[in-house]
């Protein structure tokens, strides 16, 4: 009786935490008919996908290069849905932090040794990031001004800067000579690039490849995302540290734990005495400070120059939103979540050339996820009070684990 | 003396262009508008827009009469309300993500639709200019100095202004439109009294989703008569803003349209002129703008209380 009990209780909870798997497969479904429709084979293109994702180094490595972006943006607007914010603004954040970056890239470059301009570098964009991340907050917080809309439109002031730097001061002085004006800056030098993770390997003596070794299949092909020369840099690593660290963060320090309740009940927390307002504003500019970040990430670690500002944000500030939902606002979670969706975005690049499907099909299921995901929200919470009412408040009711304690992304929000 | 006039067809340009381009915000605002009285901000307006910019287009190059297309990009959007009124109503999500969801999926579809039915910016004919010909040689068009800024102007438009003492009507005379306001003002006294809460918000979003997906279709068989990818470019955003901006009322929503849509036009002007304006800064002056009027204080008690909350029954 008691282990009947048991079990189904595990089971209920696993449903519950396999409902993102569900609502993620019921996009790929939605996603197979738009295919259908389109006369091609959905399989065929799905495998398509997988296997430029996940199925060769340079796809392997591809994948793990946009998941370091998606990631690191992820923590960030984890922080603020904890935090009880809404931040659609990390595109914003990403350029304007990736743009500071470029800056001090450039202003740096040879006087001081590569290592100190990747710090100051990255240190750069964390900051810009978290200053434009700081206005939304501000105003919320102060004026009451609905943070939702006041992101949306410092995304597009941002670009605006970016364009206007890129044209003007910041323009590559190759292109202004020519005469081609095309808006991006000259490429940084090379001393400060990011380690790749075939340098790091080389440094550590690992010279040969899998070839030379002999190692066959997928293995060789993971031996190689690591030791041979790709595109994947040292940021991915750095990205996952700083995921343990937001982890230990939110759910080890006071400050993580004030954020965490402020975003679980505003006026509780008022009631007890914390400073509502300034916690707000705090998590909003974390929030946008991990966007900067990863603005000044894909900088020293891929593109080595600033250029087009939407094409170096790539949408990273919505699809982040996905990764985090995903990984269900857990820093922990996202980094599995933020590996799917770098594959994600990698596969329909894949599948676009073998297929002769835009890939834009794969922004249709990122929406399609999100829809899907905060729905299912509500299905796990019907389920939840459900259990709470049978049990009729004895000792069975779902007592909060620690770090799930909020699997929903229903953080207490006013317009 | 020649400089004055230039100055007066400059004026008289930026009115003529601030009218015509005031036709998208006032379909998306004023749908939005009844979206958000209900309770519910639809934040996918963009998304919706690129859909009925697509389908009408296409309806409108597959058959070459512009009315059809109207018709479809009013059915896409519908259709793209039902999906947001499911998700946010039924499904209680939290408005704000589920709407960036839908502007993605929409943002998706849209642009796959384009690239696999169309691969190429292609014309079509869509509503013309109205020129109100009284006799076969006078129109009102020809009148000087303002005939061409209020008589040269697409149907698409003129609708867009006749929504606007429409909508107020609707809102404020109308037993649907009380039913309106008291959802979005307080949900469990209209539920009390026997108002279908989920009904209303449900109309509500389809309706404002239907007028979003005609913004969409004026852009692209009124304004532009073509359909590139992610051609609404924000202007989606900015009428889900210009609803707060309008204080929540029609009126306001038009006042606030027609004050971004004449500094798009001075915004042209200025590249035009080779003003020694960047025009990267002017093109950033509507969004700071947005953000200041969000900042003026006494809108906020003109907010619907509701908005953004879902209802359930019996609840809390």
């Amino acid at each position: 009786m008691q282990k009947s009990k048991l079990n189904r209780q595990f089971f209920d909870r696993l449903i519950d935490a396999l409902m993102p798997v569900f609502a993620v497969l019921a996009a790929f479904a939605v996603g197979a008919v738009i295919l259908l429709l389109q006369g091609v084979n959905p399989l065929e293109a799905y495998q398509a996908m997988i296997v430029g994702a996940f199925g060769s180094k340079n796809g392997l490595a591809d994948t793990l290069v946009k998941a370091t972006p998606l990631l690191l943006v992820g923590l960030g607007i984890a922080i603020a849905f904890r935090g009880g914010v809404i931040n659609i603004g990390a595109e914003g954040q990403i350029i304007m932090g990736s743009l500071l970056t470029t800056w001090v890239g450039l202003q740096l470059g040879e006087q001081v040794p590569g290592v100190i301009v990747i710090t100051i570098g990255l240190l750069a964009g964390t900051l810009m990031g978290g200053v434009w991340g700081a206005i939304p907050g501000y105003l919320k917080a102060q004026l009451g001004v609905n943070e939702i809309l006041s992101t949306i439109m410092l995304n597009q002031i941002a670009i605006q800067i970016g364009y206007y730097l890129l044209r003007g001061p910041m323009m590559d002085p190759a292109e202004v000579a020519a005469g081609t004006n095309i808006p991006h800056s000259a490429r940084l030098i090379k001393d400060i690039d990011m380690p790749r993770f075939t340098d790091i390997a080389q440094s550590l003596g690992f010279t040969q490849s899998a070839k030379d070794l002999n190692i066959q299949g997928f293995l060789g092909e993971l031996y190689g995302v690591l030791v041979e020369p790709t595109r994947l840099h040292s940021g991915f690593l750095f990205a996952i540290v700083m995921a343990v660290l937001v982890y230990i963060f939110l759910w080890r320090t006071t400050v993580g734990y004030r954020i965490r309740a402020v975003g679980l009940n505003r006026h509780a927390s008022r009631y007890a005495g914390m400073n509502v307002k300034r916690t707000m504003v705090l998590s909003m500019t974390l929030s946008g400070a991990f966007a900067g970040l990863a603005g000044a990430v894909e900088i020293l670690g891929l593109h080595h120059r600033m250029f087009e500002p939407t094409a170096v944000s790539a949408g990273y500030g919505f699809s982040g939103i996905v990764a985090a939902l995903f990984g269900k606002l857990h820093p922990l979670g996202i980094i599995p979540s933020s590996i799917l969706f770098g594959g994600l975005l990698v596969g329909g690049d894949k599948m676009q050339r073998a297929m002769q499907v835009p890939q834009v099909l794969i922004t249709a299921i990122l929406g399609l996820v999100v829809l899907f995901v905060v729905s299912t929200d509500y299905l796990v919470r019907k389920r939840q009070s459900r259990r709470v009412d049978t049990s009729k408040g004895k000792d069975e009711k779902d007592e909060d684990v620690e770090g799930t304690a909020v699997p929903t992304t229903k953080p207490e929000v006013s317009a | 003396m020649t400089e004055n006039l230039t100055l007066l067809a400059i004026i008289l340009g930026i009115l003529h262009s601030g009218i015509r381009l005031a036709t998208p915000y006032l379909y998306a605002a004023i749908g939005e508008t009844f979206a958000q009285r209900s309770g519910v901000l639809n934040l996918g307006v963009e998304g919706i827009m690129l859909m009925g910019a697509f389908f009408g287009f296409y309806a409108t190059f597959q058959t070459g009469n512009p009315w059809i297309g109207l018709v479809a990009a009013a059915l896409t959007g519908s259709l793209m309300g039902l999906l947001m009124a499911v998700v946010s109503i039924t499904f209680q999500a939290e408005q704000g993500i589920s709407g960036i969801g839908l502007y993605m999926f929409g943002l998706g579809i849209s642009s796959l639709l384009f690239k696999t039915m169309l691969g190429t910016v292609e014309g079509v004919q869509g509503f013309r200019e109205l020129q109100f010909c009284i006799t076969s040689s006078f129109c009102l068009a020809d009148i000087p100095v303002l005939g061409d800024v209020f008589f040269n102007h697409s149907l698409l438009t003129y609708g867009a202004f006749a929504l606007v003492p429409i909508a107020t009507y609707v809102l404020n005379k109308t037993t649907w439109g009380l039913k309106v306001r008291s959802v979005g003002q307080n949900p469990e006294a209209a539920d009390s009294l026997g108002v279908s809460v989920t009904g209303v918000r449900y109309t509500s979003v389809i309706l404002g989703a239907m007028l979003a997906g005609i913004a969409g279709a004026s852009l692209s068989i009124s304004l532009l008569n073509i359909f590139q990818e992610n051609m609404t470019n924000g202007i989606g955003f900015i009428a889900v803003a210009l609803v707060y901006f309008g204080s929540w009322t029609p009126l306001g929503v038009m006042a606030g349209a027609l004050l971004f849509s004449s500094i798009n036009a001075l915004q042209l002007w200025v590249q035009v002129l080779d003003l020694p304006i960047p025009s990267d800064v002017a093109v950033m002056l509507p969004y700071l703008l947005t953000i200041v009027a969000l900042a003026i204080p006494f809108r906020r008690s003109l907010q619907p209380a509701a908005l953004t909350k879902p209802f359930s029954r019996g609840e809390n």
